[in-house]
């Protein structure tokens, strides 16, 4: 009977598979689709959606406010969660399981949720909306996992070895560039990047935190109405799938190459 | 011997190490010699580690002087001082290959990179790990990165050497190997060096002498001879090989003896060694008896100062030695007994009555 069990795992691992990645490939197949309804049969190639996006001048600015928004919450919630993972490897103090369950709370809050609270407390403090408060919501939601990511990179680092770098005569400032920085700076770009690419693909909060500048999902989510704009959304969806994933593989390969090289265990579950 | 040799190259007073309410520390104090292989032994928790990063400068004392070749210590960072440290884990920096660890703090003394290549070749060759240059901490083996942890302490030529439990997590083999190649490296480079261990058997082999610590103390401070042979007390009897209690009281005493009524065993008169005339005979009513200062009177031709009858409870063969426990009459607790297994002696079966041979020479007074 085993052999049926094993066949079957594997149509379920299939089937699996399909449903996870269908939906991703028709985003690059209408997007060289020349039909404007998406719909099949294909009807030819084209590539004028893409060209078509090179003159969106709504989107250029979508984009940029995107990238001002995701830089900035990447070095912001890499720099926090760096601060956070250290103190959690490092030290020991009253209420640290607690206070890291709280940080690490966003990670499992409902993003809507969290995107409401926010609204009311920004109203009731008189803020206007910008793309500065987008930056704080997603700070917020990125920093469970800057912290998930570098307490890994801080745990693999032994206090002994920045004990071991000061007892053979290196200054502070000189343990940190020579044996800190060294290694964690895979955990800290891969955390950049994840970080970078949570936010650039968040919605939710940057719709409702937002005043008149939009981020590139908000900005796709309102040429959604329009349905002539559609192939050229589906071709934007497939810009930026292939340059999320692009950044993920970069990440997780610069982690894998770094813990490789200290001969750690390279699969996931180090993460 | 040079005639340096018994200059002190640490002078540790009365130092106390507090952590908030724990005291590490009761008001140590020591000197360590130059040249000498030193080290601190007890049990985990006992302070050891805590002295040793006092002196590294690691930790600041709560209060007292650490003096390191005549100059004190106070206010002077790890980096600065002439001391190196192989810690317990290694701490080999992962990122770098063997001769860039050992190279490392050459780099900080802003050398240049023949005279760096130079030195770290010289100390590879010193350990033995020549050919191993370019290796990555990961593939090395645990005795290799021991090695390499020591190498990189070695060519900052410091004038004390620090080691954390260097060898406790190496196999039995690798590590009674790595003693012996340790305590020659210390003689043949003369340089200082204090060791932390748990293992009595370690400091043993390794010490010129050695601080036995309890709760923060040091209870005696004296070579591994003068340890094993006359343990100041109980406790640290215990600690350092195996020691046979049993009860005693003093009888009498002169100038040079004492009189001890010893139970299952009898009456003796002992040598003072070192019990001053000042001192309360009376307090004492434990003596000890180390395995080996009594011997199984199974051969005719074995004779003793002392005899008295026992029967064989139990036996565990070692090859070499055999370890008896043996019951004496008048006295529950049995003691052990080792004997070495020499040509003609055969391991002697429980149950067997014998007679256990003892003198003078087999009595440990306490002087605490």
């Amino acid at each position: 009977m085993k052999w049926l069990s094993a066949k079957w795992l594997a149509v379920y691992a299939v089937v699996y598979m399909i449903f996870l990645y269908a939906p991703v490939i028709l985003l690059p197949l209408f997007a060289f689709n020349t039909s404007t309804i998406i719909a099949f049969p294909l009807s030819g190639f084209t590539t004028e959606w893409f060209i078509g996006l090179w003159y969106t001048d709504t989107l250029h600015i979508a984009l940029g406010n995107s990238m001002f928004v995701g830089v900035t919450t990447a070095l912001l919630s890499t720099l926090l969660g760096a601060f956070a993972a250290r103190a959690s490897a490092r030290f020991a103090f009253p209420g640290k399981t607690g206070i890291v369950g709280l940080i690490m709370l966003p990670l499992v809050l409902p993003e809507i949720i969290i995107a409401v609270a926010l609204l009311v407390m920004l109203n009731q403090l008189g803020m206007p909306l910008s793309l500065w408060t987008v930056v704080g919501g997603h700070v917020l939601i990125c920093t469970p996992f800057a912290i998930a990511i570098l307490s890994s990179s801080y745990r693999g680092l032994d206090r002994e070895l920045e004990e071991a770098s000061f007892d053979l005569g290196e200054s502070r400032w000189g343990t940190f560039r020579r044996v800190t920085l060294p290694l964690v700076l895979p955990g800290i770009i891969s955390s950049l990047l994840i970080t970078f690419t949570i936010s650039l693909d968040e919605f939710i909060i940057a719709f409702f935190l937002t005043g008149t500048d939009v981020t590139l999902p908000v900005y796709i989510w309102s040429q959604l109405r329009f349905p002539a704009k559609l192939p050229s959304v589906m071709a934007l969806g497939t810009i930026l799938l292939v340059v999320s994933v692009l950044l993920l593989i970069i990440a997780e390969a610069l982690r894998r190459r770094s813990a490789a090289r200290q001969g750690v265990d390279t699969t996931l579950a180090g993460l | 011997m040079k005639d340096t040799d018994n200059r002190p190259m640490i002078r540790i007073d009365e130092v106390v190490k507090k952590f908030g309410t724990f005291t590490a520390l009761h008001g140590i104090s020591a000197e360590i010699r130059e040249g000498e292989f030193f080290s601190l032994l007890g049990p985990s928790g006992c302070g050891k580690t805590t002295l040793l990063r006092v002196i590294a400068g690691f930790e600041p004392p709560t209060s007292g002087k650490v003096a390191i070749g005549g100059k004190d210590m106070a206010g002077i960072p790890a980096n600065s001082r002439p001391t190196n440290m192989v810690f317990q884990s290694y701490a080999i920096f992962p990122h770098l290959n063997v001769e860039e660890n050992v190279g490392y703090g050459l780099k900080t003394r802003k050398m240049s990179k023949t005279d760096i290549a130079r030195d770290v070749a010289e100390v590879l060759k010193l350990v033995d790990m020549e050919s191993y240059g370019k290796r990555k901490a990961h593939e090395l083996s645990g005795g290799q990165r021991q090695r390499v942890a020591l190498a990189r302490a070695l060519v900052m030529r410091p004038e004390v050497i620090l080691l954390d439990e260097p060898l406790s997590a190496l196999d039995k083999k690798l590590r009674d190997q790595m003693q012996v190649e340790l305590r020659s490296l210390q003689r043949s480079i003369g340089i200082t060096f204090i060791l932390v261990t748990h293992d009595q058997e370690e400091a043993l082999i390794m010490s010129d002498r050695i601080a036995v610590m309890f709760d923060g103390r040091i209870e005696q401070l004296d070579t591994p001879e003068g340890l094993y042979r006359h343990p100041v007390n109980r406790r640290v009897a215990s600690f350092i090989g195996v020691m046979n209690f049993l009860p005693a009281r003093v009888t009498g005493a002169t100038e040079q003896h004492l009189n001890l009524d010893i139970a299952a065993l009898g009456q003796i008169k002992v040598p003072r060694h070192g019990i001053g005339p000042d001192f309360d005979t009376a307090s004492i009513d434990t003596i000890g008896v180390r395995p080996e200062m009594l011997t199984l009177l199974a051969d005719a031709d074995d004779t003793a100062q002392m005899k008295v009858q026992g029967e064989v409870v139990d036996s565990e063969y070692y090859g070499d030695m055999t370890y008896y426990a043996v019951r004496l009459a008048g006295h529950d607790t049995p003691v052990t007994i080792s004997m070495r297994n020499t040509a003609g002696r055969s391991v002697v079966p429980p149950g067997s009555k014998v007679d256990i041979g003892w003198g003078a020479d087999s009595i440990v007074v306490f002087k605490e």
